[in-house]
């Protein structure tokens, strides 16, 4: 977020803040020790606001939830903007000190009026008003949010109009304020630190800055390397769909089940000439793979590093010995360059780090003498003297304002590309269970007592429109594909919204389902939106 | 560049002596923080840095001069000029009744080498009250395949209901019902675990000090006579499911990880874990199978 | 929260019961059905949460209807109240009046304690065992219900849409048949107070406890009057001159107590009135608030007034149905002419006699398990919610009256320098005339006996348990103790509630004995150590050492005994606890019990 890839703030803000929006999170489940810290918040009399289609678990905390219609997210935020405006609340000092970009925004957002917003988003006009001015009159303010604003095919406008509403308020760069994703996987954070990202490298530095990349160039040894940016996983199925793309090198990741619409991903990956999965797992896409290398577990398995959602860069440690055959991540890397002809030694974990802490200021604090001592560090961190950072952009109520100020960006509503029509009249949205984690690959290997066969929830009602009762067996389609699935009712999703999870593709391949319209800019596809409809089964074969 | 808030006055130091010692402390602190400063071993039971103090267990009582009744050091905070015996007469006779009136009830055997220390240091002999005197034992109860309850083991200390409420998880799955000595931890209607609003984050195995809480793995293991601490090692690392980071520690025996637990001085944890985190470690297990 | 219920549907009687107190659900979300703004709304969160103080009166709607809280009844609650179940079965699993297991809409409370005792409990409850079958059924034993002066006593529940709750003294087991085959019963006889002169119960049996009017025709709210005139400051100088020591027991400067109230900073503030009388022997609370509420609720109204209190609560023992009514319809008509300072809400007890604890008593109050807090902080400083709070006895309000009428000093001029005023004592046991007498503090114990008729012909005193259950036993020898706070202190003994249960030659103390560690074992909330397991093992020593057989380890049993009470009395979290060991150690060193 302007220019900083991480969310703003620490876990600890969130007890000391005044009002928190779980927008498009259901962190009771998904991120439950996160919530810890969010109650704790309440309990200090914080109050809470959950945006969600659903009313999860997260949402029955919540002082006020709103049910917004699944993709309606930017009506919602928008419309908040301009009660905020009209109200007289926009922190007009802040903007003109520490913002560009504020009047095209202002004019965008004046079309969206309550009453166009309740009709976008499904959500009272009183209750949007109320939040918005919640949220504006907070001494301190802070917005979280999961997938359920990211699997978007507008992901990032998503993103930019939660982003407007903390700049138009002046929430951000203050204690207990800010914008956080919560990061769905143990190193997504840590994996974009290190530059798993089309144009970056380590610490967020563009690979097209020719400075950097020289820089980074001369540290390795003058080594030749793109300078240009990459493909994100969705530009790489097209490019394998165009034939661009014909080898593939997989480490850690089972998109033979995650991606959206499933069917086109297995096809495009089993038609590669060349596919290297390196995974702890034979997986779904490890039986598709021309080679697979076994790797070890990296949290029990090996030393290294992860980042969380908070920016904390945290040690991992090997307590177990790997299976025989299994070998270190850094091991295969590195065995892997020495075939290709550059010997790279045999690095530890350490020394790797190291290696990062040169070329990457942000990290270059993080010794893991300091990493043991202090529990983790927050970057940036830019010197061993440094104690990590507790909420970025600080800088912001400088004055003037240190470095670049922080732009708005006019967005607007645009529906989920997956239609609801007479024939798929039905929005299903997708999403996590507390006890179980992505495809299952690994969370299905303990037995919690909290599990059940995977179903569709849908609302009773609409089980009672179709004439289904609960638990019977049902076909899903989409305009992609059909599945079986049994049934279960559910209070929590009103009449026309239904529900699924990816955590058990082998009982229900709930990526059939899903629309693979992806955002441009992030990669990420819609998997919160798709359309189906639900039909009995022919007599005979109900349950 | 961000950086750092510091939220809260600097406090003020104040002066208490504690058997006979002069010294500061910080105000706002308890007395068994300025006993831990003295480095005065303090017996607890219910007390811990992470859980609101709920002073039920009255092990750490301490004698305050002008109180007409000894006082939990684990709760009660200091005062200018307080006057704190640790080891007089009253305080180890209270200190030696609540183990003994504690032990007499209930099966301590799994308590830590701590807490038998001091029951040999207060001479404790909960034999004295005699026999046939009314316990807690009961069965074991084994309703599901994470942890087991084996309130036989419960001394009531309430940190399980704590941390399965407002001081972590706040899912109050657990509370205290009953009256009296008829008081026990239990669900809804003494339901099981499964019937429960039970999510088994293992919080309350976390803060259990008994061994009436455990992971199943643990009771198996002991079952079969194999549980062998010595041949355990302790190692930290972060949690491999969702972006939160939490500390875990990973006890390992034979290659196997045996349990799962987080430090409490960690400030992502506090000790506590999600049911990913505490058990969903079997995937790397099942591997090497 | 997210709250999660697993046990069936509840039933429409139930819900009935539920939503007659709390008015309909507003939303699906609490506990309603789907309405179309439910699909894209709800609220909840702290407003939700905020409604736990309500879980006590929906327990005591749904049993005062259906007889008991079942699964279904008690998670409905829980939905409408946002109270985790687990929490809820916590709190109803506490007191002993709620029950969770089906029983008969009509059941019978049979009081088997001290006063009770003396006057033929045991075989009354051994009778209706042979005629109605074991406790636990139709019939309950029940700890003392504030009746002693017309021993044997009972009270009868009878749920339904038209619930009944009465108290029956004395029982009979003819009527105690009647009642448990459905017929009608008799209401217990109010007795007429002995004329003698009277200043706190100068209205009872004169005035109309029903009637606001009626209580003004007989000076009623001339001391309100007189208190504004005052001011806040010049009320709360003369409850100090006066030297108005607590009546609950506790005997704390009530002057004081409200002058750190009235300072606080912290708002709102809270006033309670401690109306849980249910120390064993005592029933002048309920003879004041049956008998004369409004001065009651008078008394809160100038002690709310003088210390700036926005909301009072009046907390009465479950087993009081008539007090509670009475007090009720004095706070309505109270308020109807405008004469409350701020707004009283009556709280029912539900079988919990820690409750009269003052902090179990707020978390009674709060929806919670009446689990005692430790102190400090003080009530005064934290206490009800966690603010600023003023708990006074309903005897000690009542004082204030006069207090403020006729001012401190001359308050003050009655009874001793150091316990001032007069004093209500509940005298029950082996006297020919028990009942509730008011003297001077300072008279003697030897008085008050003779006032009340003195011991039967041909029976002689075998002791005095003076102070209910956390009392103490007095004997023969000490009868010319003088009635004061200082008076009772000097030979190791306390007024506390005012309970003086006079026990002749035919009592059979023994059994008192084990009464009272039965009576405390019962009562422990459970939450400390010393008192949970001491009250148990306190009991078995006792059983042990009463036995026949114990010689030659009555020695160990004796200092086994001494060493628990020192535990407890040191170490205990409450005055319960601290006081458990009281009234059995004194008996076991005043009275010959212990054969040989």
């Amino acid at each position: 977020m302007f220019g900083a890839g991480g969310g703003t703030s620490s876990y600890r803000e969130a007890e000391e803040t005044n009002l928190v929006i779980l927008w498009g999170s259901n962190a009771r489940e998904t991120h439950p020790i996160f919530f810890h810290h969010l109650l704790r918040g309440v309990r200090n009399g914080a109050r809470l606001v959950a945006v969600d289609p659903r009313r999860t678990s997260s949402a029955q905390w919540a002082d006020v939830w709103l049910g917004i219609d699944v993709g309606s997210d930017i009506a919602l935020a928008n419309a908040m903007a301009r009660v905020i405006i009209h109200a007289g609340l926009a922190n007009k000092e802040f903007i003109e000190r520490a913002t560009t970009g504020y009047e095209e925004f202002a004019r965008c957002v004046e079309a969206y009026t309550l009453e166009v917003a309740e009709k976008e988003t499904g959500v009272p006009a009183d209750a949007i008003r109320d939040v918005a001015l919640e949220y504006a009159r907070a001494e301190r303010a802070m917005i979280c949010w999961t997938l359920g604003i990211t699997e978007h095919h507008n992901a990032t406008d998503n993103v930019l109009a939660l982003i407007n509403l903390a700049l138009l308020t002046g929430k951000v760069g203050r204690y207990g304020c800010g914008l956080n994703p919560l990061r769905g996987q143990n190193n997504v954070q840590g994996g974009g630190d290190m530059g798993a990202i089309p144009a970056r490298l380590p610490g967020f530095q563009d690979l097209q800055e020719p400075d950097i990349h020289a820089k980074f160039s001369r540290a390795w040894g003058g080594a030749q390397f793109p300078d240009k940016k990459g493909y994100h996983l969705s530009e790489m199925f097209d490019a394998m769909e165009h034939g661009e793309l014909t080898a593939a090198y997989i480490v850690g990741e089972n998109p033979a089940r995650s991606e959206a619409d499933q069917t086109r991903a297995v096809r495009l990956l089993g038609g590669l000439e060349h596919l290297v999965v390196q995974d702890i797992f034979l997986t779904q896409t490890a039986e598709l793979a021309h080679v697979v290398l076994p790797a070890t577990a990296g949290w029990a398995e090996s030393d290294g590093t992860v980042t969380n959602s908070e920016r904390r860069v945290q040690r991992v440690r090997r307590a177990l010995e790997p299976p025989v055959g299994a070998r270190d991540d850094l091991e295969i890397i590195g065995e892997l360059a020495r075939r290709l002809g550059c010997d790279w030694g045999r690095p530890t974990a350490e020394q790797v780090w190291d290696e990062c802490r040169e070329l990457s200021p942000m990290h270059a604090g993080m010794s893991y003498a300091r990493l043991d001592e202090l529990g983790g560090i927050q970057w940036p961190c830019p010197d061993e003297s440094h104690p990590g950072t507790q909420f970025l952009h600080a800088r912001l109520w400088k004055d003037p304002v240190e470095g670049m100020p922080a732009p708005f960006h006019a967005v607007e509503h645009d529906p989920p590309v997956d239609r609801l029509t007479k024939d798929f009249p039905i929005r299903l949205t997708t999403g996590r269970r507390l006890d179980s984690f992505n495809t299952g690959v690994q969370s299905n290997q303990y037995s919690s007592p909290l599990r059940k066969r995977e179903a569709l929830l849908i609302s009773p009602a609409d089980g009672e429109r179709l004439g289904i009762h609960d638990g019977e067996r049902v076909l899903a389609s989409s305009r992609r594909g059909s599945v079986e699935v049994p049934i279960r009712f559910d209070e929590s999703l009103r009449p026309g919204l239904a529900f699924l999870t990816l955590h058990f593709p082998d009982q229900v391949a709930t990526n059939v389902l899903t629309i693979d319209a992806t955002d441009p800019k992030s990669g990420t596809a819609e998997f919160k939106a798709s359309a189906i409809r639900i039909e009995k089964l022919p007599a005979g074969i109900r349950t | 560049m961000a950086e750092r808030v510091f939220v809260g006055l600097p406090k003020r130091l104040v002066k208490v002596s504690i058997d006979g010692q002069e010294m500061d402390v910080l105000e706002g602190a308890t007395i068994l923080d300025a006993c831990r400063q003295l480095r005065i071993d303090t017996p607890t039971l219910c007390q811990l840095e992470t859980l609101t103090p709920v002073n039920v267990c009255r092990v750490c009582v301490v004698e305050v001069e002008g109180s007409r009744v000894l006082v939990p050091a684990c709760s009660r905070t200091v005062e200018a000029g307080m006057k704190i015996q640790t080891d007089s007469e009253r305080v180890r006779h209270s200190r030696r009744l609540v183990l003994e009136l504690l032990a007499s009830s209930v099966d301590m055997s799994l308590c830590s080498p701590q807490v038998h220390g001091w029951m040999r240091r207060y001479g404790a002999t909960p034999e004295r009250f005699g026999e046939n005197v009314a316990t807690v034992a009961q069965p074991v109860k084994i309703d599901n395949d994470l942890y087991v309850r084996d309130y036989s083991r419960c001394i009531l200390c309430y940190k399980c209901v704590e941390a399965c409420g407002a001081d972590a998880q706040n899912t109050f799955a657990i509370g205290v019902a009953g009256r009296g000595f008829d008081a026990h931890i239990a669900t809804e209607f003494t339901a099981p675990l499964p019937e429960s609003a039970c999510v088994y984050c293992g919080n309350c195995i976390g803060v259990c000090p008994t061994g009436a809480l455990m992971f199943k793995s643990e009771y198996d293991m002991r079952q079969a006579g194999t549980w062998d601490e010595s041949q355990q090692t302790v190692t930290e690392t972060v949690c491999p499911y969702c972006g939160v980071g939490c500390m875990l520690e990973l006890h390992v025996q034979d290659n196997s990880i045996v349990k799962v637990t987080s430090p409490l001085d960690h400030s992502v944890t506090e000790g506590h874990l999600c049911v990913k985190g505490r058990f969903g470690f079997e995937f790397v297990q099942r591997r090497r199978g | 929260m997210d709250i999660r219920t697993t046990g069936g549907p509840p039933t429409a009687e139930e819900i009935a019961a539920v939503d007659g107190l709390l008015g309909d659900p507003a939303s699906l979300w609490e506990g309603g059905t789907r309405r179309p703004e439910d699909d894209h709304v709800g609220f909840g969160g702290a407003a939700a949460r905020s409604r736990r103080p309500l879980l006590l009166p929906v327990l005591h709607a749904i049993q005062d209807r259906v007889g008991w809280v079942s699964r279904g009844g008690l998670e409905y609650a829980c939905r409408r109240l946002s109270i985790p179940p687990a929490e809820a079965y916590g709190v109803v699993s506490f007191y002993g009046r709620f029950a969770l297991d089906e029983r008969p809409p009509l059941v019978l409370h049979v009081c088997d304690d001290i006063a009770c005792k003396c006057a033929g409990a045991d075989a009354l409850c051994e009778a209706l065992e042979k005629t109605a079958g074991p406790a636990g059924k139709t019939w309950h034993r029940s700890p003392c219900l504030g009746l002693c002066d017309r021993a044997p006593a009972a009270l009868v529940e009878r749920a339904g849409a038209a619930h009944d709750e009465r108290q029956v003294a004395p029982l009979t087991i003819d009527v105690a048949q009647d009642i448990l085959r459905g017929s009608d019963w008799p209401q217990a006889e109010v007795p007429a107070l002995p004329d003698r002169p009277r200043k706190l119960l100068r209205r009872i049996g004169v005035v109309d406890p029903e009637s606001i009017d009626s209580y003004r025709e007989h000076g009623g709210y001339a001391a309100l009057r007189r208190a504004i005139e005052l001011g806040p400051e010049g009320v709360i100088r003369q409850v100090t001159e006066a030297k108005l020591l607590g009546r609950g027991g506790a005997a704390f400067p009530t002057g004081r107590k409200w002058d750190s109230v009235s300072k606080a900073p912290v708002r709102p503030h809270y006033i309670v009135c401690n109306a849980d009388e249910s120390e064993p022997g005592t029933f002048k609370d309920r003879e004041l608030m049956e008998r004369d509420p409004f001065a009651v609720i008078e008394g809160m109204t100038i002690a709310a007034f003088a210390t700036g209190c926005e909301k009072g609560y009046l907390y009465v023992r479950g087993e009081y149905p008539l007090a509670r009514r009475r007090i009720e319809n004095a706070i309505d008509q109270a308020r109807a002419r405008g004469f409350l300072d701020c707004d009283i809400e009556v709280r029912r007890g539900a079988g919990a006699y820690i409750c009269g604890e003052e902090t179990a008593l707020f978390n009674s109050i709060e929806g919670k398990r009446g689990e005692p807090r430790n102190k400090p902080p003080f009530p005064v400083q934290a206490g009800l919610f966690g603010k600023p709070t003023l708990v006074n006895n309903v005897e000690t309000l009542v004082n204030v009256l006069d207090i403020v009428v006729e001012g401190g000093a001359a308050f003050a001029a009655t009874g001793t320098p150091d316990s001032t005023g007069t004093r209500l004592f509940c005298l029950s046991g082996h006297v020919r005339e028990p009942g509730l007498y008011e003297v001077p503090m300072g008279t003697t114990l030897r008085a008050l006996i003779d006032l009340a008729g003195g011991l039967r012909d041909g029976h002689s005193l075998q002791a005095v348990l003076l102070g209910g259950a956390a009392g103490s036993f007095v004997t023969e020898r000490q009868l010319d103790v003088p009635l004061s706070f200082e008076g009772t202190r000097a030979i190791g003994a306390t007024l506390g509630s005012g309970a003086v249960i006079v026990l002749d030659d035919s009592a059979d103390v023994k059994q008192i004995l084990l009464r009272i560690a039965r009576f405390f074992r019962d009562e422990s909330c459970g939450q400390c150590v010393p008192c949970r397991v001491g009250t148990v093992r306190q009991e078995e020593v006792l059983h042990r050492l009463l036995s026949d057989r114990n010689g030659e380890a009555r020695d160990s049993d004796m200092s086994l005994l001494s060493d628990i009470a020192q535990a407890m009395r040191d170490a205990s979290i409450c005055g319960l606890g601290q006081t458990a060991a009281n009234a059995i150690a004194s008996g076991l060193t005043q009275l010959k019990v212990i054969n040989g």
